[in-house]
């Protein structure tokens, strides 16, 4: 038992310690442009990613490093492609909001709000098709909840019993501008039953819970009981974008969120089971150390080569 | 609103003129997405909320909703500023705006307006990614009863935009993201506005006429500096609005120079640089030589910096093109 929540922990610290170099980096110069960190968010795509099966297709958001990282793409071509490396994940071309590793699962990131939500029906719908069961997920943010795309996809997976599962990251905020003040209260979940499919509310911050419930979800997808809807509540400790000056925070309420971020939350589950604290922190270390090496291995890489930019546009 | 003379940003000129229409036009609305409490992710809208209450609101991330609301609420007699974050997720609502905005008018003959106003920015930044760097104008030109323009001063983007408001069409305003935080200029706010359409004299010379508008503006003057020095004249006129487009004065240029380059930093095929040449060979000019479109390559825009730098024209890109538009030679 507690062998599984030191390698969630690990997975944890995995992202975390990218997002913190990746931070670094943005300050530092050589990482530019917008860049959105999911910083306090690490349970959700730990937790769901160990439901998924290799030939399952993941959409992810602008705020995908972790999901990226979580369905196994190495860190080192990740800090490639932020920094414009010919070594890339996508050769420089795609960027902090658009990793795209199709080998590792991992169908792309998103830039416009929602639109990965209908791209997974597709994906489920070839799955039918072409007899590979797959399942496919698709990831947003709270706010995107209010786009018309992500309303059409519901319906559409639903009325199909189409095998997606649709998480939501609710970490409250849309940008700079609550949730709660653009929506009429309530769950965002009970939207599912509109769509006549099931919808919960599960703790975001705690990767055991969202396994449960991805893996729950994936197996009746796949079964051809179709789509789930999950809102998984968290907080993102960081703002929205490198650089944002957070000016819409209550007082008090990072205090409140640092109580519960996943990773913390972890270490202290740990330690009362009785993991020696020397242990948990062997794992924050082993993280650092890797991911240090693969940002150094990233830095040492060449530029991408201008002469290639007109590549890959046509087939 | 009293006139008065400031110095002010590109973005603070925008920030004025909205300040002036909830003053002046009783009427107006400002919404969109985190342009109300938060002021703007660009701080353009800063303050509004603040002076003007429920005038000024956060909307949800509905693009449809937002644009469809203002097609609604401006047929109602309303005049709505509604703000679309960036030129890229225009097109998560391009119904609303192309077959409902622009068509309510036509259809209806003439008893319904939708004189609704869409502030936008658009264009290539540092890193910015694929999602977030297209320039769209052309799209949007090819749409009858849809008014454009894209201003690249603070006077215009004053001007622009108080115009476009007074307008009773509607109207996209295409605003630039790194001109937003350019320098301070001598801006006069709340005094007469020309009436949409016209052109800018940006350089004077006559070898060439290079027609261009938005952030290309100061790179086209830029490179016309550089020829300068060399013996060769250009004269760079800026076409802030797209529609109701000069054309008197870009063929007045050109039957004065012979030679026509036109620079956007849209991709060139289907550009409506194409239609600024078409609309100079309509007119029968006789020209020295054939005319030259300078912009974009034919390509999604990539991430990595030094990839984009190398497809968005430069000053040193613009005057080499001009230099051997004027001077002949291979191209
Ligand atoms: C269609 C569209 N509209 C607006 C934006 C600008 N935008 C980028 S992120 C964002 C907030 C999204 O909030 P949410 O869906 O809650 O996701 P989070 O960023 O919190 O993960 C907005 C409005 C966009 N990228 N696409």
């Amino acid at each position: 038992m507690s062998e599984r929540r030191l390698a969630d922990l690990l997975a944890m610290w995995r992202i975390r310690a990218f997002e913190e170099k990746v931070r670094q980096l943005r300050l530092e110069g050589p990482i530019v442009g917008s860049v959105h960190l999911c910083i306090g968010q690490e349970a959700i795509p730990v937790g769901a990613c160990d439901a998924l099966e290799p030939e399952d297709a993941l959409f992810a958001t602008y705020r995908g490093h972790g999901w990226a990282l979580a369905r196994g793409v190495p860190a080192e071509p990740l800090f490639a492609e932020l920094l414009g490396r010919a070594t890339g994940v996508n050769g420089g071309r795609g960027g902090s909001a658009y990793f795209t590793a199709a080998e590792y699962g991992f169908h792309g990131e998103n830039s416009i709000v929602g639109a990965g939500a209908p791209i997974a029906c597709g994906a489920a719908l070839a799955g039918r098709h072409d007899g590979s069961n797959r399942v496919a997920v698709t990831v947003f943010g709270d706010g995107a909840m209010n786009q018309g795309a992500v309303h059409e996809a519901m319906n559409f997976a639903a009325a199909f019993d189409l095998p997606v599962v649709f998480v939501c990251e609710n970490n409250r905020y849309s940008e700079l501008t609550p949730i709660a003040d653009m929506v009429r209260g309530g769950r965002l979940a009970d939207r599912a039953a509109a769509y006549g499919m099931p919808g919960y509310r599960i703790d975001g911050n705690d990767a055991e819970s969202v396994r449960f419930h991805v893996r729950d979800a994936v197996e009746v997808a796949r079964e051809g009981g179709g789509p789930t809807l999950l809102e998984c509540m968290t907080e993102r400790i960081v703002g929205h974008y490198i650089g944002d000056a957070e000016a819409y925070r209550q007082p008090g309420e990072m205090e409140r969120i640092l109580r519960r971020e996943p990773i913390a939350r972890l270490r202290e589950g740990l330690l009362a089971d009785g993991v020696p604290a020397a242990e948990i922190d062997a794992v924050e270390t082993r993280a650092r150390t890797e991911t240090e090496a693969a940002a150094a291995a990233a830095l040492a890489a060449p530029l991408a080569d201008p002469a290639t930019v007109m590549e890959h546009l046509y087939a | 609103m009293p006139e008065t003379t400031r110095k002010l940003s590109y973005g603070e000129a925008v920030n004025a003129a909205l300040h002036r229409l909830m003053e002046e036009l009783p009427e107006t609305l400002v919404y969109g997405e985190d342009v109300g409490v938060p002021g703007g992710v660009f701080g353009v809208t800063r303050g509004l909320r603040k002076q003007y209450g429920e005038r000024v609101f956060d909307t949800p991330i509905s693009e449809s909703a937002i644009l469809g609301s203002a097609v609604g609420a401006a047929m109602m007699g309303r005049r709505p500023i509604v703000e679309i974050m960036w030129a890229d997720f225009s097109l998560v609502a391009l119904d609303q705006i192309v077959n409902q905005a622009a068509n309510v008018r036509y259809v209806s003959g003439g008893r319904l307006t939708a004189p609704l106003t869409i502030r936008t920015q658009q264009g290539n930044g540092p890193g910015a990614c694929a999602q977030h760097s297209q320039c769209l104008e052309a799209l949007f030109l090819h749409v009858p009863g849809l008014r454009v323009c894209m201003p690249s001063t603070p006077q215009d983007a004053h001007d622009l935009l108080v115009a476009a408001v007074h307008s009773d069409d509607p109207v996209l305003v295409v605003e630039n993201r790194t001109l937003y935080f350019g320098a301070k200029q001598e801006v006069t706010v709340g005094g007469p506005v020309p009436p949409a359409g016209g052109s800018r004299l940006r350089h004077e010379g006559s070898d060439a006429t290079v027609v261009t508008w938005g952030a290309m503006t100061w790179r086209a003057v830029e490179a016309a500096r550089t020829l300068a020095g060399e013996g060769i004249g250009v004269e760079v006129i800026e076409t802030p609005w797209l529609n109701p487009f000069d054309t008197g004065a870009v063929v007045g240029s050109v039957r004065r120079t012979g030679r026509l380059a036109v620079v956007h930093e849209a991709n060139v095929t289907g550009g409506f640089g194409a239609e600024v040449v078409a609309r100079v060979a309509g007119a029968g000019v006789p020209l020295q030589a054939p005319p030259i479109r300078i912009g974009t390559p034919d390509v999604r825009m990539p991430a990595a910096p030094i990839l984009a730098q190398a497809l968005v024209p430069d000053a040193h890109r613009i005057a080499g093109e001009v230099r051997t538009l004027v001077r002949g030679g291979a191209r």
